[in-house]
């Protein structure tokens, strides 16, 4: 437990020392939120969808908490590359404790963010519709972001430079974004479309969040918490596999 | 005297290579072991065998009676180890690296403190423990390395090559502190270096490995007699050529030097 301590600890005394670098992860997010949500509000108005601004929040959330946790993982490179994994991998923890501890912390960060995310969009007159099922938004928020943390150590171990970590998220990222009903509705769309959203474990996290902030889901919230906790319980899965099998 | 390292017939196979090829060596509690060879003989594979980042194809690593294969967490307790490269967090203080490596390894936190605090002194870093590692020069960085690599009172502590691209002055610091421990704490001490006067003047025993096979071992003057040469770096020459070997670098040792280089022209 200490050492699982610890381990967390690292990476958030790491994240509180980065400064400017967690204040401008919410850019981009903010970003979305402000242009898109201003941008399409009206034209979504008068199809009779209600307020856009309401409806981009959930989505936009989730996107800070993908970006932020998919991207962790470059921290278990930048271990690799100077050094420090050894130390941990020659003390007497067990690998799983490495790995959580880590994930742990990655995704402290990622929630952390969304929260911020969320309190910006309250001062820009966002109202969720019930304060008790924010609760639930949290829980979304914990279980989307150890599902993508664990995701990224296991690329995180299993490839050894920067180049390649960024490439295989990269390539992943927005797609998952983009086709995961996170910036529109998935009641509309084209068939082909739909089937990929919804083998997009994201669209579930993004539809709980919907869910649990204005009311409105595609899935259903047991759908929606079903595939969130399998993924979650699958990617932690195998990014434990990997820090298992990874040789110094 | 008492075994505390031995090493049975280890082999470590790679797809195509065979980095180490059916090794078997001791050393004795409270000896100062060299472990000399060309690049790419497998001294590294060797050092990560003992310390339970590689697992041997065949053969058995004994630490103090633990085998390193089966029980892992209690041969990890026995020895200390400082890496060829650095393997701290720069982005954490002197201390803070300590008081992680002390939780890692379970220590009470009073004696734990009490312990940063001698070490941090005996290395000369107490004055900078609270600023980040990634200020610190290589050699500072190197001294840091070797009061964590002691905060668990290991009965063993590994050294590969500890003072490869340091200066004279801090060469000749860290040998005396290394041997002060052997003496005063009976701490084995277990290196590998390319300085060959260095491992002439300090080691009690050496062995030569080449090839991934143990070519020689004994004393600097008996490998001096069995070659019939006047110093260690002749004898050394005499049993593994003088042709200059190519190493293969792992592509995170080769990624790592790469960005050593960058970091350097940018200083």
């Amino acid at each position: 437990m200490e050492a699982l301590y610890i381990l967390w600890l690292r990476q958030i005394k790491k994240y509180r020392r980065s400064g400017l670098r967690m204040m401008l992860s919410v850019i981009q997010p903010l970003v979305y939120f402000l242009a898109l949500g201003y941008g399409f509000n009206s034209i979504f108005q008068k199809a009779g969808r209600g307020s856009y601004i309401q409806f981009i929040v959930p989505g936009v959330i989730a996107q800070t908490i993908l970006f932020t946790s998919i991207f962790w993982g470059a921290n278990i490179i930048f271990d690799k590359q100077f050094g420090f994994l050894k130390e941990t991998l020659v003390a007497p923890v067990s690998r799983t404790t490495i790995m959580f501890g880590g994930a742990l912390g990655g995704a402290t960060i990622g929630v952390i963010q969304g929260i911020v995310l969320f309190l910006i969009a309250l001062a820009f007159g966002f109202h969720p519709y019930n304060w008790v099922a924010f609760g639930g938004t949290l829980l979304c928020m914990i279980v989307l972001s150890l599902s993508m943390v664990g995701f990224s150590s296991a690329v995180g171990a299993l490839v050894n430079d920067m180049p390649g970590f960024m490439a295989v998220t990269n390539f992943l990222v927005v797609p998952l974004f983009f086709l995961s009903g996170s910036m529109f509705p998935l009641d509309n769309i084209p068939g082909v479309m739909k089937v990929i959203a919804s083998i997009n474990p994201l669209s579930y996290a993004v539809d709980a969040m919907r869910a649990t902030l204005i009311n409105q889901s595609h899935f259903g919230l047991v759908t929606d918490f079903t595939v969130m906790f399998l993924t979650m319980a699958l990617l932690m899965g195998l990014g434990v596999y990997t820090f298992r099998k990874m040789e110094a | 005297m008492e075994e505390i390292i031995s090493v049975q017939e280890v082999s470590k196979k790679y797809k195509e290579v065979t980095a180490v090829d059916g090794i078997s060596f001791n050393v004795q509690k409270g000896e100062i072991f060299g472990f000399l060879g060309p690049n790419g003989a497998g001294k590294s594979t060797t050092i990560k065998m003992l310390t339970t980042l590689l697992h041997p194809t065949t053969g058995r690593l004994l630490l103090n009676g633990v085998d390193v294969v089966h029980e892992q967490n209690k041969a990890r307790r026995i020895f200390g180890i400082v890496f060829q490269d650095p393997s701290l967090d720069g982005d954490l203080t002197a201390y803070e690296n300590l008081e992680l490596h002390a939780m890692l390894y379970h220590l009470d936190r009073t004696r734990a403190r009490e312990r940063s605090e001698e070490l941090l002194k005996l290395v000369e870093l107490w004055d900078r423990k609270d600023s980040m590692v990634k200020t610190f020069s290589g050699g500072m960085k190197r001294r840091l390395e070797i009061a964590r690599g002691l905060l668990h009172h290991p009965q063993i502590l590994f050294l590969d090559e500890p003072t490869l691209g340091l200066d004279a002055q801090t060469r000749n610091l860290l040998w005396n502190y290394i041997g002060k421990l052997n003496k005063e704490e009976g701490m084995t001490i277990f290196f590998t270096t390319h300085y060959l006067a260095e491992a002439e003047a300090i080691a009690h025993r050496i062995a030569i490995i080449d090839h991934g096979k143990i070519v020689a071992r004994g004393t600097a003057e008996e490998l001096r007699q069995q070659t019939g040469t006047e110093n260690l770096e002749k004898a050394y020459l005499e049993l593994t050529g003088t042709g200059v070997r190519d190493e293969t670098l792992s592509s995170s040792d080769s990624k790592r030097e790469r960005i050593r280089r960058v970091m350097n022209n940018r200083n």
